[in-house]
């Protein structure tokens, strides 16, 4: 597989503000990516520097292989779901979808009947001649999708598109997306700020937080060996343990919890001192003795498949604790101390 | 959003502000009785009593007006009447002249607008106070040193006699050009105002998803900026075109006998006693119509076009 977009160090100052800081990652060709940070953080800016909106203040951005610095957006392969969408108003729904293909110079006919192919795959049909105006925000928003693809991209850029959407909604088109990317074989480049949308659907994940990215890799590998404080408190829920390490070597580290119970563990650094440790909720479990943590249990939440304790260390730090619901546990009461077990792996120290 | 419904239409919801207002526009349909109708129809009376020969009118039914400006029936008035080509010259001059005008506005109106409506959002309105500032002089003194700028030793002249441009001066004064330079000026505003006031309600992520599909910079402005600021292009149109076919002071100060328009023709009938009062409300009335016709052309032909 080649590389569908490089982007080397860029970055991007609006007057003495600076909303990127070098940024640098790669994004492969027929790979679902997604740029994953809080509000603001500078994703739609990355994307629009990508679709030639934004100039590149420093650094380069290769669109397989070639340098797109100075290509005007028209002449770039890439087409955009744009965050509020973006459909041209005057227009009916059909038109709106076969603009791309008339700026392609495809002819009527047979743009006309694309475009209505595009609408059927979004389940859109009945409402080719409705203005954009008298649709709901889901129906624009599949709209959009259905402009954007029918060009036939090689990138497709999307800005929040699931981000106006109800719960439901939001589920089902997830589905769709991964699925219509899967069969059609586009780069996709996925923005939110929605880390359950980035990890049921991308191939990757880039971790960004004010104009940094802090980590790349799969899902599996940002939620399990996230990098550093940031990544590991974004991604899902976790617990932060300030731990002493004893020793270092070869990526794992030996360190002592509070409470005195030594830990071998994963560790993303190799410098002695005081790190964070972090260790996921799900992965506690609780036992009668020889716990690796000894905690009062203070209350208990009920999350339906789930049960959610919150507990509290010696040392007055918190600790949250999921476990299944079922028949098999016994649920202990508030005011019970108790074992903490954490998963063999489970624990993992970060970078900073 | 959450519980959003997921057909229904937007314009559903306004239905029920609107029923609540109906009373409250009482006061709007006096005004427009007072100021619209009432004059309306007052002319209409007059186009059709007598003249009365020192000005005014006699209280008697005469279609005379309307047959002075159709029909030529000779020197005497008893020759077999043929159509009368003097007025409808006159008309006919009119509107080239307004839809010149109105052109000329269009072309520098628009950039204008559009410079003004892109500027930062806290600059805007200073560039619009600087465009109002001329108008605050008096029309009459507006168009007469529009006069004095391009008249044969005037400074436009000058100057580009000066840059060598040119070896005599253009003659501008009294000619057709210097009209149309007249009522550009005095309407500039009526143009910039509406265009301004739409290309700023304009989306540029419209632009923008445009550029994305391919669309070169001309096409998204004739496919898309265009059709979306239209109302705003018409109206700053017929607000140049309409008060332009009737004007009367820039074709008299800055034209000559060539360039007679209908504001002028008009304006001479209820001047002194060489005027005729009738024949002016009958000129009016036509000028009015023929404006009502485009009107009604225009709007069943975007009603037509299916987006509005
Ligand atoms: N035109 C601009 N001028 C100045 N600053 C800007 C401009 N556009 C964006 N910024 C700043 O750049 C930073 C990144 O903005 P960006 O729109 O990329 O955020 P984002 O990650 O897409 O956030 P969100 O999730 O809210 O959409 C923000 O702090 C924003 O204020
Ligand atoms: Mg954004």
């Amino acid at each position: 597989m080649s590389d569908a977009i490089d982007i080397r160090r860029v970055v991007k100052r609006y007057g003495t503000f600076t909303a990127l800081h070098g940024v640098s990652l790669t994004i492969r060709d027929n790979e679902f990516f997604t740029l994953l940070g809080p509000s603001g953080c500078g994703k739609t800016t990355l994307l629009r520097m990508i679709a030639g909106f934004e100039d590149v203040t420093q650094g380069e951005i290769l669109l397989f292989g070639q340098n797109i610095a100075g290509l005007e957006p028209d002449r770039r392969p890439v087409n955009t779901v744009f965050q509020n969408y973006a459909l041209f108003p005057h227009m009916s729904v059909l038109d709106n979808v076969a603009f791309g293909l008339k700026m392609k110079g495809m002819a009527a006919e047979t743009r006309r009947a694309r475009a209505g192919k595009m609408l059927e795959m979004v389940h859109l049909s009945a409402f080719a001649d409705r203005l954009p105006a008298q649709l709901s925000g889901g129906q624009q928003q599949r709209v959009a999708l259905a402009r954007a693809l029918a060009p036939e991209p090689r990138v497709l850029l999307l800005d929040e598109p699931l981000s106006a959407l109800d719960l439901k909604l939001r589920q089902a088109m997830r589905v769709e997306l991964k699925q219509l990317q899967e069969d059609t074989g586009i780069t996709f480049i996925f923005v939110t700020h929605d880390q359950e949308e980035a990890l049921t659907m991308s191939d990757r994940i880039a971790v960004m937080s004010a104009g940094h990215v802090q980590q790349i890799g799969s899902a599996r590998e940002i939620y399990e060996a996230p990098v550093n404080r940031f990544v590991a408190d974004f991604i899902g829920e976790t617990n932060l343990l300030e731990v002493d390490i004893v020793s270092v070597a070869a990526g794992t580290a030996r360190v002592t919890l509070p409470g005195g119970h030594p830990l071998t563990c994963p560790s993303a650094t190799d410098s002695l001192g005081k790190h964070a440790l972090s260790i996921r909720p799900e992965r506690l479990s609780l036992v009668a003795e020889g716990g690796d943590l000894d905690v009062t249990v203070e209350r208990v939440v009920y999350l339906g498949t789930d049960l959610q304790l919150l507990t509290r260390l010696q040392g007055g730090m918190e600790m949250h604790v999921r476990i299944q619901n079922s028949a098999r546990v016994t649920v202990p009461k508030v005011g019970d101390r108790v074992g903490l077990r954490i998963e063999e792996g489970a624990a993992r120290l970060l970078a900073d | 959003m959450a519980g959003m419904v997921p057909d229904q239409t937007p314009s559903a919801a306004g239905d029920g502000y609107r029923r609540i207002v109906g009373p409250l526009l009482l006061p709007t349909w006096v005004v427009i009785g007072i100021f619209l109708v009432l004059p309306v129809a007052l002319m209409a009376v007059y186009s059709v009593l007598t003249k009365e020969f020192r000005g005014g009118v006699d209280w008697q039914f005469s279609l005379a007006a309307y047959d002075q400006f159709f029909l030529n029936r000779g020197l005497f008035g008893d020759e077999p009447p043929t159509l009368e080509w003097t007025y409808i010259t006159i008309f006919w001059r009119s509107i080239w002249q307004a839809a010149m005008a109105t052109a000329l506005c269009l072309a520098i109106g628009f950039p204008t607008a559009w410079f003004i409506a892109t500027r930062p959002a806290n600059t805007r309105g200073i560039w619009l106070f600087l465009i109002t500032i001329p108008y605050w002089v008096n029309l009459l003194i507006r168009t007469v040193s529009l006069k004095f700028l391009i008249r044969d030793n005037g400074p436009l002249n000058e100057a580009l006699m000066g840059a060598g441009l040119i070896d005599g001066p253009l003659p501008l004064v009294n000619t057709n050009l210097a009209v149309q330079l007249g009522l550009f000026y005095s309407y500039l505003p009526f143009m910039v105002l509406p265009v301004y006031a739409a290309v700023e309600r304009y989306n540029f992520a419209y632009s923008e998803a445009a550029a994305d599909l391919y669309a070169s910079r001309w096409v998204t402005l004739r496919e898309i900026v265009l059709p979306i600021v239209k109302p705003g292009i018409v109206a700053g149109c017929l607000l140049v075109f309409i008060p332009s076919l009737g004007a009367f002071l820039a074709p008299d100060l800055l034209g000559g006998a060539k360039t007679f328009m209908i504001g002028s023709l008009i304006d001479e009938q209820f001047k002194g006693s060489l005027g005729n009062w009738p024949f002016g409300a009958a000129v009016s009335m036509i000028l009015m119509t023929l404006v009502m016709i485009a009107l009604l052309f225009y709007a069943r032909s975007t009603a037509k076009g299916g987006a509005a």
